[in-house]
């Protein structure tokens, strides 16, 4: 029996991880194949650097992650704040469900349906050609927001309800017993959310595919330009370094996360 | 009212705006467009016109019911075996199956193909063997697996995340009134996963039945799927009306799978299950 | 209003809607300098909205609030001279021991120095020296509370509003810092002003009790007042076990109880009155029947330790009696009280509501006193200095 499980476990990995195993064990290729592997070889990094517009495109996604997921952070984290003080269910409801519509919809549906806006609105003021930064900017804040308020909200939930009274009755004006004594609890919860919605605006293409123009490209729009001809080894590169850099980043957060629970549970006793 | 506390609930404004703006006027206007042609006048010529492509809408939900039915399928035991662990080893597992989602998925799939074509990795592997080699690639069976390959997470982590929640002790006081490994099974651990499983159905069926690029490459568009079909009204035949009518009938279609499979999920909490 | 100068804080008639419904209706109040005062009452009785209105988190409908005869209706908490120690603590999670405590001079820009030497005081007086640097989450419950009074008094306030500090602390522990906290104040000669739903806390710590109940004041008087001389039968039946009857004030120092004549101290009734009589059960004697003013039939006895708790029928109506003598069930006994044992009440919209122990049962009070409380589960304590 265990070792059914074991095999059977084994197998779904293996499969979870195939495609990834190809891509950077091509990258490495020689020859210019994805199929036949002519030995090792760097060639294909050494390329990439070369390639001025796939590495445009990796500035504007990095520049669109940081500008969109900040400012979800910030509507976001204020949405949540404002809404746990809602008192009245019908608007905190109404709120809650829209809330969830970029996230239950398909998103093709949340692409398509935003274009539509853009389209329209620029038919309205006659102007031509308006998917751009702005758009996808727009769109990415959006399909943001729901993951950040989703993290600030649980957290908002378990604080002390009276904290922030606590500091104002110890002489803290309002807004400023926001920021002393609510949130630096809330913190965890507003990283998680900016962390979250940084990682999916870096990984978006649907919805930024209908809402950008040609003239700013992101890394995933230009991978689906690139397939829809053969590709070359070069953006297996570009992929092989993202996951290496990635995966450091997760050990980084692991390994700090269990430091500090450590201390938390040594500080206890 | 305390008046105190109305500087916090105007911190939800600016968000409120947005959505309005930018969540619900956008929705708005995939209604307005199914009804209207470039003209502007109303017509319902194109929601007539879906009827010629029945067989897209029949081929999708087909598909993307396999490829759901399959997940769960693959994915039940894996969540199981995740959450009874120890702790420490399960945080490494869900990491690791939350690992590949990193990875952009169009590149994922495209290299799919490169292991399932005429000429691609499995071929080349098993003629070293001097088997004569397959044929794989556009095939409907190629397009499930895509779908299966990349959306198999949303139903493990789900299915994981309420299986983790259940008390040990639950399990020990079934055994104790005399249930047997199956009985602990179907009543027990089975209705307690139903929310997770309902979640991870929905996880899965939401992308598969609305995904456009799985298909063009792992069924060489052999097989359009309805979100080949929004796709190309809106970047290649500018049909934007036509385009606006199948995503219209798409979100009901999803709204109705998600009210009846809601049905199962009573989390009040509004979290998100993974 | 007369008195308004001389005391610390006054309310007048506060009134306080929530959705429509009064919370609390016309309240006056008036707390003295260097007074402990107790805030008694059923959970939705009004009592925290009133601590809170003093605090500045509420604000009165109607009705003012005065602190030394400045009227404060519109002053903000943080501008206001009082200090809260909040019902869960409401400690700031991510500061230590000593920054909680020096948040309130720090705002005041206090310098350092000074701070330092304030917090060490401070941590002396709740007698937790030494833990400075420990973070607020690794304390037992006990200790929170030591860290959030001496969060509040380091602001040397005048007033100390506590709401139900000790609710969440386990039995033992809640005796240890009631003596404690009475201390403090002694120590600190500042108003304390306590809110709480235990009447032997209320009557052990308090020089002034407010019993209250549905948003109104039902009695303000000291414990030995309130428990030997209640107003009416709500604030009879909730300090203590009573025996509630009706009766008849025939004329002064008499009155009639189930057809018969008592002697009683009370006066100043109209002849004929009828009124609710109290007779505590400590203060009724077992005796024969024949040398019994009433008698009647043991129907259940319970052993409390110091006593026994007995349940007499008396023509149907349950007496509760403690004694320290036992007296089997079935037996038939007289039973004797003296004059200074009746106190009469005048009729309120309380009488009848509370009768006699005919359906008494030990369990049935307990579970109404959790179905009372549900916010706040007794929690667990483990003493770990």
């Amino acid at each position: 029996m265990k070792t059914t499980i074991r095999i059977y476990t084994a197998l779904v990995f293996i499969f979870l991880y195939l495609p990834i195993a190809v891509m950077v064990l091509y990258s490495f290729n020689s020859i210019n194949s994805t199929g036949v592997f002519g030995g090792f070889s760097l060639r294909w990094y050494r390329e990439l650097f070369r390639d001025t517009e796939t590495l445009t495109a990796l500035r504007n996604t990095l520049i669109l992650a940081v500008i969109s997921s900040l400012v979800a952070t910030v509507i976001g984290t204020a949405a949540a704040v404002g809404i746990d003080k809602m008192r009245k269910r019908w608007v905190k409801s109404v709120t809650l469900a829209v809330t969830n519509i970029p996230m239950v919809n398909p998103e093709i549906v949340t692409g398509v349906s935003m274009m539509l806006l853009f389209v329209f609105g620029a038919r309205l003021v006659n102007a031509s050609g308006v998917l751009g930064f702005w758009t996808i900017l727009i769109a990415h804040i959006t399909f943001n927001l729901p993951y950040v308020i989703l993290s600030v909200l649980p957290k908002l939930r378990q604080i002390d309800p009276h904290l922030q009274e606590a500091a104002q009755d110890l002489g803290c004006p309002p807004l400023k017993s926001f920021f002393l004594a609510v949130f630096p609890t809330i913190l965890p919860g507003v990283l998680t959310g900016a962390v979250m919605a940084f990682t999916l605006s870096l990984d978006d293409f649907v919805i930024s595919y209908f809402t950008s123009g040609p003239e700013f490209q992101t890394l995933p729009i230009r991978i689906f330009a690139m397939t829809k001809k053969r590709v070359t080894p070069d953006i297996y590169a570009l992929s092989t370094m993202l996951f290496a850099a990635i995966l450091i980043l997760l050990i980084a957060i692991n390994v700090l996360q269990a430091r500090s629970e450590k201390q938390q549970s040594k500080k206890k006793y | 009212m305390n008046k105190r506390s109305l500087g916090a609930r105007l911190a939800a404004a600016p968000y409120m705006v947005w959505s309005v703006l930018f969540v619900v006027a956008p929705l708005i206007m995939v209604g307005y467009y199914a009804i209207t042609d470039s003209t502007g006048a109303f017509t319902v010529a194109n929601f007539a016109q879906l009827g010629t492509y029945s067989d897209i809408f029949i081929r999708s939900i087909w598909f993307s019911l396999i490829a759901t039915l399959i997940c769960l399928v693959i994915a039940y035991p894996i969540a199981y075996t995740i959450a009874m662990r120890r702790e420490r080893s399960q945080r490494v597992l869900v990491m690791l199956v939350m690992l590949p989602m990193w990875m952009n998925f169009l590149l994922r799939t495209y290299s799919w193909m490169a292991i399932l074509e005429d000429t691609g990795v499995i071929n080349t592997l098993i003629g070293y063997f001097g088997i004569k080699p397959f044929h794989m690639i556009n095939t409907p069976g190629a397009v499930i697996l895509g779908m299966v390959y990349n959306f198999l997470p949303y139903m493990i982590l789900p299915i994981y995340s309420v299986l983790a929640k259940l008390e040990r002790s639950m399990i020990e006081a079934a055994q104790d009134l005399g249930a047997g490994r199956f009985q602990v099974l179907t009543k027990i651990i089975l209705p307690h996963s139903m929310p997770g499983i309902a979640s991870g159905l929905t996880m899965v069926f939401v992308p598969s039945v609305s995904t456009f690029y799985i298909s063009q490459k792992l069924g060489g568009g052999k097989f359009d799927l309805i979100g080949d079909t929004i796709e190309r009204q809106f970047q290649t035949s500018y049909n934007y009306h036509l385009g606006a009518a199948i995503s219209f009938v798409l979100m009901i279609l999803i709204l109705v799978c998600i009210s009846v499979l809601n049905k199962f999920t009573v989390d009040d909490e509004g979290g998100l299950l993974i | 209003m007369t008195g308004t100068e001389s005391c610390i804080i006054s309310l007048r008639g506060v009134t306080k809607y929530y959705n429509g419904e009064a919370v609390l209706r016309g309240i006056n109040l008036d707390i003295h300098d260097k007074e402990f005062i107790t805030l008694l009452g059923p959970s939705g009785c009004g009592k925290t909205t009133t601590l809170r209105i003093i605090g500045g988190f509420v604000t009165p409908d109607e009705g003012d609030v005065y602190f030394n005869g400045r009227r404060v209706n519109d002053v903000p908490p943080y501008k206001r001279p009082v200090n809260t120690v909040f019902q869960k603590y409401a400690l700031f999670p991510h500061l230590n021991v000593y920054d909680n405590i020096a948040f309130g001079p720090r705002l005041r820009k206090v310098p350092e120095s000074e701070i330092s030497r304030r917090v060490k005081e401070m941590l002396e007086l709740v007698n937790l020296r030494g833990f400075e640097r420990r973070s607020v989450n690794s304390l037992s419950g006990g200790q929170q509370q030591r860290v959030a009074i001496a969060r509040a008094l380091i602001n040397d306030p005048k007033v100390l509003l506590l709401d139900e500090p000790l609710g969440a602390l386990d039995l033992k522990l809640r005796k240890d810092m009631q003596v404690e906290l009475k201390n403090i104040q002694q120590q600190m000669s500042i108003t304390f002003i306590y809110v709480t739903h235990d009447q032997e806390e209320a009557l052990s710590m308090s020089d002034t009790v407010v019993v209250m109940d549905t948003g109104e004041i039902q009695q303000i008087g000291t414990p030995e007042e309130i428990y030997n001389e209640p107003d009416n039968a709500f604030v009879a039946d909730f300090i203590g076990e009573s025996n509630i009857l009706d009766g008849t004030m025939v004329s002064d120092f008499d009155v009639v109880i189930f057809g018969r004549h008592f002697e009683c101290l009370d006066k100043g009734f109209e002849k004929n009155e009828a009124v609710d009589v109290v007779v505590r059960p400590e203060d009724i004697d077992i005796v024969s029947v024949e040398e019994g003013m009433l008698s009647g039939v043991v129907t259940n006895v319970t052993f409390k330790g110091l006593h026994y708790e007995i349940i007499i029928d008396i023509e149907g109506f349950k007496w509760m009696v403690q004694t320290t003598d036992f007296w089997p069930v079935a037996a038939v006994v007289g039973i004797k009280i003296d004059p200074d044992a009746i106190h009469i009440m005048k009729k309120s919209k309380y009488s009848g509501a509370f009768g006699d122990y005919s359906s008494f049962s030990e369990e049935l009070d307990k579970l109404s006193e959790l179905e009372a409380q549900p916010e706040q589960p007794p929690v667990e304590e483990e003493i770990i200095d």
